[in-house]
């Protein structure tokens, strides 16, 4: 293909001509540089909105620190456990799951303020963009949770660099599946009205299915079925069972109130779950950036 | 390989069901030209605007910019024009400094280049010391002249400007023309506009009047202005009878007597108005010519005026699901 767009050769007023290369095609190289930039927009409109910061955690320390402090007065626990150290783990998934999806929701504010016309008419493929926003959404959801985790002593789970290091690891997982979850539901809504709808639908079933704020020990059968079909459950877990480890929680707690996912009785490995995360994280974004890049 | 125009455009057509909003049209624009698709509101233009943008897949005929295919390769397209939308489509949380590095980073102009090259479109649209403000606190004027910027910011072979100026106040209008105006001296770029205003459409070099989503008459607006009519002269003189029986015997025109003076219509009045003084022999106070105007040559073309035009079209876009659910997004 020729181009009749050479450089031009007037020597006069020479500030304004061309200064971009036109190699054809976007290299895998071109596309990293579009995703990152997307991503960097996404931290830079999140480090400026203190109040977002602020609000999305007002409701897991809610969770944690009301509703944990009342049910630990009715569940009965061995010894000097703290429930609240159980339902901490579930309330930094919490933190991670809404802080996700809110992230998403950018894509449909996005296409309502018009900025991503901007984004969707830009010489780069639409899935960088997509996967910019996902890294972007996943790294605000994972530092939100980090700030949860500043809480731990409080609910008398010491600060282990070894567990803090693998909880950071599992956030970011658990993260990335949140953020393409919410995207996957986003990439085609055009008014964001329907898109709360569907996460009515969507969220609150997830974040209880998981086993965040109760264990899913003696569940009935239907419900402990449904457990297994939410991947969040997958990332709650190996949280949970760190934390625990951390804690030395005595065993026979740890038997009612962490006694991990099973499938037909068998109790699945935290490197199987998270790579059931992992799995499901790339199947979920891959779905969004399908979802994004079919022409409208 | 100069000569080939910017902007080929081959019967193309864009049809939502049963509803045709583009229906085979054809057109060349040349390098530098600055040409303007003139018509009211629903008549085709951002349809058209879109699927020369690769937003809008065409459901027949076929075009090319900047001697691309937009179907075949619409990323080759898209790296070699700027876009300033009817809407806005800026990041109000972002200052116009991180709005534009986003763009350079998007449109992947060199590292070392776009730092310069930002300072130089901002400048140009006096917003440079406005850089790290937020977009939010600004004026829709200053917003559309950072788009303005933006669109320019990879050095685009063609501009698309759809509707540049809607929505602002008379008084920013003039000043996002004066940009415009002045852009066509310094870069060495085609402009491809959309507009509804009348006077708008003068700054072009040449103009497509589109109505119901076809090209109805195409060419230089004095061109067109000249194909409707003659022009009109009023004159003022020192003795209106004699100068009512002299144009009557020497240029065989009739003028009638009006309160601002005699009036009577020409052909190129520019031209004949020298003749009168050399030749009339009656002293002349003042002289003015008016032109015909756009809407005339609208009027002319598509038996209404754009006022009329626009009233019916929103009537018939209301009356199309199809249409109405993709206007706006």
């Amino acid at each position: 293909m020729t181009a009749p767009t050479t450089a031009r050769t007037s020597g006069d007023d020479y500030q304004y001509a061309p200064v971009i290369d036109l190699h054809e095609g976007a290299t895998w190289l071109d596309d990293l540089r579009a995703a990152r930039v997307v991503w960097r927009r996404e931290i830079i409109r999140f480090s400026r909105n203190r109040i977002r910061i602020i609000t999305s955690l007002a409701q897991p320390i809610l969770f944690l620190f009301v509703l944990g402090t009342g049910l630990g007065t009715v569940v009965k626990t061995s010894g000097s456990f703290d429930f609240r150290t159980f339902m901490f783990p579930g309330v930094i998934a919490m933190t991670i799951l809404f802080t996700a999806i809110f992230s998403a929701v950018s894509i449909v504010w996005d296409r309502e303020f018009g900025f991503l016309r901007e984004m969707l008419v830009a010489p780069v493929r639409r899935g960088a963009i997509m996967i910019g926003k996902c890294a972007g959404g996943a790294t605000v959801a994972t530092l939100q949770g980090l700030i949860m985790l500043v809480l731990a002593g409080l609910v008398h789970v010491p600060y282990s660099p070894v567990m803090i290091g693998k909880l950071v690891v599992m956030m970011v997982i658990t993260a990335t599946m949140l953020t393409a979850f919410g995207l996957f539901l986003a990439a085609r809504i055009q008014e964001i009205e329907s898109f709360q709808v569907v996460m009515q639908l969507f969220v609150l079933p997830i974040f209880f299915l998981a086993g965040a704020v109760f264990p899913i020990a003696k569940l009935p059968g239907w419900l402990a079925t449904l457990t297994r079909f939410d991947p969040l459950s997958y990332a709650v877990d190996p949280m949970r069972r760190t934390v625990f480890e951390a804690v030395h929680a005595p065993a026979s707690v740890t038997r009612t109130l962490s006694p991990g996912m099973s499938w037909f009785g068998w109790r699945l490995p935290t490197l199987l779950e998270l790579a059931i995360a992992v799995i499901v994280a790339g199947l979920l974004l891959g779905g969004a950036v399908y979802q994004f890049t079919r022409k409208e | 390989m100069g000569d080939t125009a910017t902007v080929e455009v081959d019967n193309l057509q864009k049809r939502y069901g049963e509803f045709e909003a583009v229906r085979g049209i054809s057109f060349d624009v040349a390098p530098g030209e600055t040409f303007g698709f003139l018509g009211p509101n629903g008549a085709g233009k951002s349809t058209t605007i879109s699927m020369l943008c690769t937003l809008l897949t065409p459901t027949g005929g076929s075009a090319r910019v900047a001697g691309f295919d937009v179907v075949q390769n619409p990323l080759g397209v898209r790296r070699r024009i700027g876009l300033v939308f009817q809407d806005p489509t800026l990041d109000e949380y972002l200052t116009a400094y991180e709005n534009l590095h986003f763009h350079a980073e998007l449109y992947r102009v060199p590292k070392d280049r776009a730092t310069e090259r930002i300072q130089v479109v901002l400048e140009m649209v006096g917003l440079w010391e406005r850089r790290t403000s937020l977009v939010r606190t600004f004026s829709g004027g200053m917003k559309r002249r950072l788009e303005i910027a933006r669109g320019l910011l990879h050095s685009p072979r063609v501009l698309f400007l759809d509707e540049p100026t809607v929505g602002l106040d008379p008084q920013t209008r003039v000043h996002i023309w004066d940009y415009i105006q002045g852009l066509r001296d310094r870069e060495d770029i085609t402009i491809f506009l959309t507009t509804h205003y009348m006077d708008e459409a003068e700054f072009c070099d040449r103009i497509a009047i589109i109505d119901n989503g076809e090209i109805v008459v195409m060419d230089t607006p004095d061109a067109l202005k000249a194909a409707v009519g003659k022009d009109r002269i009023e004159v003022r003189t020192e003795d209106d009878d004699a100068t009512v029986r002299a144009l009557r015997e020497q240029f065989r025109i009739e003028a009638s007597t009006t309160s601002e003076g005699l009036v009577f219509h020409v052909a190129a009045g520019e031209e004949f108005v020298p003749r009168l003084f050399a030749e009339l022999g009656v002293g002349i106070k003042a002289v003015s010519i008016a032109r015909p105007t756009l809407d005339d040559v609208f009027m002319r073309y598509t038996g209404r005026t754009i006022r009329d035009a626009e009233a019916s079209t929103a009537e018939k876009l209301m009356n199309n699901p199809m249409v109405r659910a993709r206007r706006g997004r």
